[in-house]
Parts: C-alpha cells; sequence; structure tokens
C-alpha cells in the first residue's frame, strides 16, 4: 500500500514537472525537498513537537520525489546560465553526481521504510537524510 | 667616463637600491614578545572552542572528512585560484611531517604574522591576516588543545604558483600594503555586548571576511566593502552580500544562528559549496558563539 503511494505521487510529480526547462524542474524539485524539510527539521531540532503522522507524510513526499528524479533528463548537459545553480562540476564528475541522487534517494526510502514512531528513531533516520543536503551541496551547487 | 658608461653606471645604483630597499621592505616581521601568552591552565579545553571558530579543519583536514576525521590535519587540499594552486600543508602534532615540534612562538608567528619558523612568509591563502586580530590567550589556547590531536603522517606538495606570485619575499610587500591587525569594523558605543563578541569572532578566528569580502588584483582585501560578497576565491560559485543590505538583510538574529549551525536557510534552502564545511565547525561552538555572530552581522554597515 505505501509502495502504491509513493509510486502514485511519484508519477504526480513527474507529470506536474515536466516543463520545458529543465532548470526551472530542477528548482520546482529542490523546492518542494524544502518544504518538507520546514516540516521536519523543526521537529528534529525539537522546535516543534514530534508529530509522527506529519514527519512520516513529509518523508513519503521526499523519496516519492527522490524516485521522481531522471538525473539526465533534469541535469542535461549544457543547461547552465540564467538561474542555474547547479555547479560545472556535477558534468565534470557526472558519475558521483548520478551516485549522490541515488544516495538521496536511498536513505529517503529508508527512513520510510523505518516508519519512525518515535523521536530519537526520527532524528536517527532523518540525520541519515539530511546529511545528503548537504555532502551534495558542497560539491555540486554553486 | 663617457656619458653612456654613466648612465650605465646609475641604472645599475639604481636597480642595487631598489633591490636593497625590496629586500629591506619586505623582510618578515615577528611578534614582539609581550604579545605572545603563557600556555595557562585549562588551556586544552577551551582552545577547542577556538578551533572549531578558526575553521582550520575546512583546508587541513580531508575534503568532505566528519566526525574525528575533521581533527585529522595531514593537510593536502588543494586551493586552485587565479594566483595558481595553493596546497593546505600537514598542520597535524606529528613531529616531524606537521607542526608537533614547534614551540608556541613558532605557531604564534605563523598564525598572527604569517611568519614560518625559518623566516619565511606565508601565503594570505592562510588567514593570518584575520588571525592577527585573535587575542594571545586564544592563540595559545589553540596550541595546547591542537597538540592533542593525532599525529598524521605525509607532506603536502609544494604549492604551483606562476611568476611572480611563487617569489615568497614579494609577500612582504603584500603585508605592507595590505596586512593590517586593527578591528575592521567600529562598532557603536551602545552596541549589545553580544555584538562585540561576534565581532571578535568574525573579524578574528573565524576570517568570515577573507571569502565574503572582495579583493583587489593583488589579493587585498577591500575593507571597505567588508563583507558585501565576491566571487569565490575557489571554483565557480560566488560568495554572498552578508551585511544587511545583502542576500541575508531579511533574515532575524535566530534565523542567521539558526542557519550557521543546520545549514538550511529560512526558507530551508541548504547551504552550498565552501560553507558546508565551514557549518560542521561552527556547529560546534557554543549557541552564544554563533547568536553573537548574528548580532555582528545586523550592525556592519550595509552595502
Amino acid at each position: 500500500m505505501k509502495f502504491f503511494a509513493i509510486a502514485a505521487s511519484a508519477f504526480l510529480i513527474g507529470v506536474t514537472a515536466a516543463s520545458a526547462d529543465p532548470i526551472e524542474d530542477r528548482q520546482a524539485l529542490m523546492k518542494e525537498r524544502g518544504a518538507q524539510m520546514q516540516v521536519l527539521v523543526p521537529m528534529a531540532q525539537e522546535k516543534q513537537p514530534f508529530d509522527a503522522a506529519a514527519a512520516m507524510a513529509a518523508l513519503e513526499t521526499l523519496a516519492a520525489n527522490a524516485a521522481s528524479v531522471d538525473v539526465e533528463a533534469l541535469w542535461p548537459e549544457g543547461s547552465m546560465g540564467g538561474e542555474n545553480d547547479t555547479a560545472p562540476a556535477a558534468w565534470e564528475n557526472w558519475d558521483d553526481f548520478v551516485a549522490a541522487h541515488d544516495k538521496f534517494k536511498a536513505d529517503a526510502e529508508a527512513a520510510v521504510a523505518a516508519n519512525p514512531q518515535d523521536l530519537d528513531t526520527f532524528k536517527g533516520v532523518f540525520g541519515s537524510v539530511a546529511a545528503n543536503c548537504g555532502s551534495c551541496h558542497q560539491t555540486f551547487r554553486l | 667616463m663617457s656619458r653612456m658608461r654613466m648612465l650605465i653606471a646609475g641604472a645599475v645604483i639604481v636597480a642595487a637600491l631598489g633591490a636593497i630597499g625590496f629586500w629591506a621592505l619586505s623582510a618578515p616581521s615577528r611578534l614582539p614578545g609581550d604579545a605572545i601568552a603563557a600556555v595557562s591552565d585549562g588551556a586544552e579545553t577551551r582552545g577547542e572552542r577556538i578551533f572549531w571558530a578558526g575553521g582550520c579543519s575546512s583546508c587541513h583536514a580531508e575534503q568532505k572528512a566528519e566526525g574525528d576525521a575533521r581533527l585529522e590535519l595531514g593537510g593536502g587540499l588543494e586551493l586552485e585560484t587565479p594566483f595558481g594552486t595553493f596546497v593546505a600543508p600537514n598542520i597535524s602534532s606529528h613531529e616531524t611531517d606537521g607542526i608537533g615540534a614547534w614551540p608556541l612562538v613558532d605557531f604564534a608567528n605563523a598564525m598572527q604574522r604569517g611568519v614560518s619558523p625559518e623566516g619565511a612568509h606565508y601565503y594570505p591563502a592562510f588567514p593570518y591576516a584575520s588571525y592577527s586580530r585573535m587575542n594571545p590567550s586564544d592563540v595559545a589556547d589553540l596550541y595546547a588543545f591542537m597538540k592533542t590531536l593525532p599525529a598524521v603522517e605525509g607532506n603536502a606538495p609544494p604549492h604551483q604558483l606562476g611568476f611572480p606570485y611563487n617569489i615568497r619575499r614579494g609577500l612582504g610587500l603584500w603585508k605592507l600594503l595590505y596586512f593590517r591587525d586593527e578591528p575592521v569594523i567600529a562598532l557603536a558605543d551602545d552596541a549589545p555586548s553580544a555584538a562585540e563578541l561576534g565581532k571578535y569572532l568574525v573579524e578574528g578566528p573565524g576570517h568570515c571576511g577573507e571569502c565574503h569580502t572582495p579583493r583587489d588584483m593583488f589579493g587585498g582585501t577591500r575593507y571597505g566593502d567588508w563583507l558585501s560578497g565576491a566571487s569565490a576565491p575557489v571554483g565557480d560559485g560566488k560568495i554572498p552580500n552578508i551585511t544587511p543590505g545583502g542576500d541575508v538583510g531579511g533574515w532575524s538574529e535566530t534565523e542567521i544562528a539558526d542557519y550557521l549551525e543546520s545549514g538550511f536557510t529560512p526558507d530551508f534552502d541548504s547551504a552550498g559549496g565552501e560553507m558546508v564545511s565551514v557549518i560542521k565547525n561552527l556547529a560546534n561552538l557554543p549557541p552564544e558563539d554563533r547568536a553573537a555572530i548574528a548580532a555582528y552581522l545586523k550592525t556592519v554597515p550595509a552595502r
């Protein structure tokens, strides 16, 4: 059931994100991730009370978002300029860039599978997911 | 003597005087003895805070190091800049490959005057211009803490710089033009005490201005444009303007302090580039220090 939920939302994201401009699509993708972080980070920092259902919903959206990404379609060679924030290093180290995406996807799926019901479990699995933001941005974001 | 000979003799004298002048002006200057504090009780413990504020790990640990690996300071990181490639040296406690055998006086002169134990200039890729604003007692504390870190074997390769930047002695002139250890911003008398602490952390050990302030063509910091952003010294990115007139002008002090801990902006974008490593360091500071940095950033002139 959970699988179908993820697959369905992945499909929807895939459809809504399909515009002509890969840079706009990337921004939409990242903004959606940011919106989930806005729910998850304050809980992990204990600035908001832990709400298992809200956390799970945000993690599922994140996992679906990650699963929806076709790296080659979203980051075609030469899609720079304008509002692009992807560093040339992404295309120069393409395999590492793809691997960074795969890791984020795997960590997000693992967090959903863990289905955290208490704060400590949540902090553990969410910490692994959130670490992807910095480690990928460090090398691949301008 | 013919007129030609006189001209040649004159040119030789001018060149000789120029060389003497260059040599005299470019001489490394060391700290006066009373600018070096003694290592006092508890220095090792206090020094850890200075270590994280100073960001040593960002260049001297392995790139992307996490956890305890950030304390292994074997060097080797290459900084590709318009002047050439600088390679961060081994500053671990190793007796021969690192700085483990250095007395405090050598450490202090490296940190605060950019002078090596042998009396050579360091390149300002090592941010001693900022570290020169540190309290001598903090330098001594940092020295004591770094003694407790692991010894790492191995030497980093030398810098690869083109002419004329490969002439170390020339850095004496650079220092003459640009090196100054006085504070950058004069705070108002009624500035909160947090801003005072933040000023010290930002202008001194934190060396924020090294990347966030633009430089002129010789790599001199343009203090009149303090913290107003610059092109990245390494790579293709842009370093943001962090004055109240810049990208973070609309952030509250709490939001700035949170960002320095978590890397998340108020709209939950996440930091990129070199700042990722900076945040890993700053996250280890006591919360008051991050709040102090935020308080100071609210007081600097908007650009």
